[in-house]
């Protein structure tokens, strides 16, 4: 339709001008990072001297491996039973045609407009009641109870549009409800799964809010708890800071690099047109 | 298992204990607290004893009274406008940037997207870095010859809200790019050619064909960022901690004060019961207002 005319190439320029200005701050970080404590240029002067002591001092005086491994566990948990037990009550919801299925459905829905400020407190006393503050189980049952509001939005508007004649055929040859969910329908899912899978994870990876609460202080922090706390221990200790920043965000970054495509999908998966 | 069924009788009956594990645990992390929420925003419980008394609305008229609490909503209310006005209108020209026919536009989509991954609290302190009095942006205005324009930036009241909400539209521009990309290419060639042919020019096709059909992203876009810009914390824990002063306190950081710092549970209760309100008001307002249906 359009031809790359010099109003394109303007373009191009200014676009490639703004993305390198958007890089700058991540520039700037890995910059700092390998710098010796002797080294006083700027986070935009790339002169040495270089060194890793700082990712050596993170590492070790930060506990980051410790926080990688508890915010791994807690991670592929919560998104385990997330994408089982909600793609089990979306199909119970896009399957059943009562009037208490619209209804379950509104209400799950309403969970996204429900501040996670309001039920913080009421619900960190009964967590208090039933000993599951500082634990891991007790993070990832608020998780999952937190993702599911998009996590059935996202299963049951996609399952609504799924047709039902492979389950049927699978009940004519006399699978019974388990059986026809788990082989037939959840791997029609496969789509959709992997968008659930892809915005669960970096939510529940990078929340800070509630792990702060639950987990500070008690030896299982996740890495944004426990970089808390480095960065207080580490006041203006550029470099260390920054070193470990860079342990904690690559994990991410080379998950998103290789998933690119799915992952800003993912993220636009709520749009269709 | 019997086989005199019909298909389409048997379908109906997927078991209802499908629905059990989700319901149970919804109920229980969510509705239950916050139904239990606003019932203890209405009296003076101190969060440990189970006698309390039921105050009414006082909580409610204390936030009245409280410059702090006050402060923290306006706050929070300018934060979100900003954040929500600025970083949709660039996450606009960026979708429409990177759906032209630039040959780099692949890259581009990656970088601009790319801080969305990165954990807010990892960005904030990016950012508290760069804004601090002797860090990159004071540097480089230094270098440029505009030393004098060099500002403490979140040390100073009347630029430290403001910086914040700098830092989080950098990072989530590019999750309204990828929105309004979605809309973008969901919209059929043929539309915007029939328009070429029709003699409207690139401006007047913006306005009246892609816009309205965009209205779908656009609806999202808002939506995510005002619910997600109106319970702000994390960045502004890394930046500021919600000072100097108070200048950056938003409801979210008052509510993690008052509520667990200061144990007066009720009181964060009620704040958080008027940043419920705001929460989902702007939610249905918005709605109403941006999602005319289009379709084509």
């Amino acid at each position: 339709m359009q031809r790359y005319t010099w109003r394109t190439g303007l373009l191009e320029t200014f676009l490639i001008g703004a993305a390198l200005l958007s890089l700058v701050p991540i520039i700037g970080l890995v910059n700092v990072a390998f710098k010796a404590p002797s080294n006083t240029s700027t986070a935009l002067q790339f002169s040495g001297p270089y060194t890793l002591d700082n990712f050596v001092t993170a590492w070790v005086d930060g506990l980051l491996g410790a926080a990688l491994l508890n915010s791994t566990i807690i991670t592929v948990a919560s998104v385990a039973l997330l994408v089982v037990i909600g793609s089990m009550v979306s199909y119970l919801i896009a399957r059943r045609t009562e009037s208490w299925s619209t209804g379950a459905f509104g209400i799950f829905l309403l969970g996204l407009v429900i501040p996670g400020q309001l039920s913080l407190l009421p619900l960190y006393q009964t967590m208090v009641d039933i000993g599951l503050v500082g634990t891991i189980p007790g993070l990832v049952l608020i998780n999952v109870g937190a993702g599911l509001p998009f996590t059935v939005f996202l299963f049951t508007t996609s399952l609504r549009e799924l047709p039902r004649d492979y389950e049927e055929a699978a009940m004519i040859d006399g699978a019974g409800p388990v059986q026809s969910f788990a082989l037939v329908v959840f791997p029609l899912l496969r789509p959709i799964v992997g968008t659930v899978v892809i915005l669960n994870s970096i939510a529940v990876w990078n929340s800070f809010f509630v792990p702060l609460l639950y987990l500070a202080g008690t030896g299982l922090e996740t890495v944004p708890v426990r970089l808390y706390g480095f960065v207080g221990q580490y006041t203006a200790n550029w470099p260390v800071i920054f070193a470990g920043l860079i342990i904690t965000i690559l994990p991410v970054l080379v998950a998103f690099f290789l998933l690119q495509r799915s992952v800003m999908q993912g993220f636009s998966g709520g749009v269709k047109g | 298992m019997s086989r005199t069924r019909t298909p389409r009788a048997r379908n109906q009956r997927v078991p209802l204990w499908f629905g059990l594990p989700a319901v149970a645990v919804f109920l229980f992390v969510i509705i239950i607290p916050s139904v239990q929420g606003i019932g203890l925003s209405l009296t003076d419980w101190n969060g440990i004893t189970d006698d309390f008394s039921f105050v009414g609305l006082d909580n409610f008229v204390r936030i009245l009274g409280d410059p702090r609490a006050l402060g923290a909503l306006q706050n929070t209310l300018v934060l979100a406008i900003a954040v929500t006005v600025v970083q949709n209108a660039l996450g606009l020209a960026l979708a429409l940037g990177v759906n032209s026919r630039v040959k780099s536009r692949h890259v581009l989509r990656v970088i601009f997207f790319t801080p969305v991954v990165l954990t807010p609290i990892v960005a904030g302190y990016i950012w508290g870095y760069l804004l601090s009095p002797r860090g990159t942006i004071n540097e480089t205005l230094d270098a440029l010859g505009l030393g004098f324009l060099a500002q403490t930036w979140l040390g100073d009241p009347r630029f430290a809200l403001g910086s914040i909400c700098v830092a989080i539209i950098w990072q989530f521009a590019g999750y309204s790019m990828v929105i309004f990309l979605a809309g973008l290419q969901a919209i059929p060639a043929e539309i915007n050619e029939a328009a070429v042919l029709d003699g409207a020019g690139p401006v007047r096709r913006f306005l009246s064909v892609t816009f309205p059909l965009i209205n779908g992203a656009l609806v999202i876009s808002l939506l995510l960022t005002l619910i997600g810009s109106l319970s702000q914390f994390d960045q502004v824990m890394a930046m500021t901690g919600g000072g100097p002063g108070n200048a950056t306190q938003t409801v979210s950081t008052s509510i993690f004060r008052i509520g667990f710092a200061a144990g007066d549970y009720p009181y964060g209760l009620a704040l958080a019961v008027v940043m419920t309100v705001f929460v989902a008001g702007a939610a249905a307002l918005q709605y109403r207002f941006t999602s005319r249906k289009v379709t084509f």
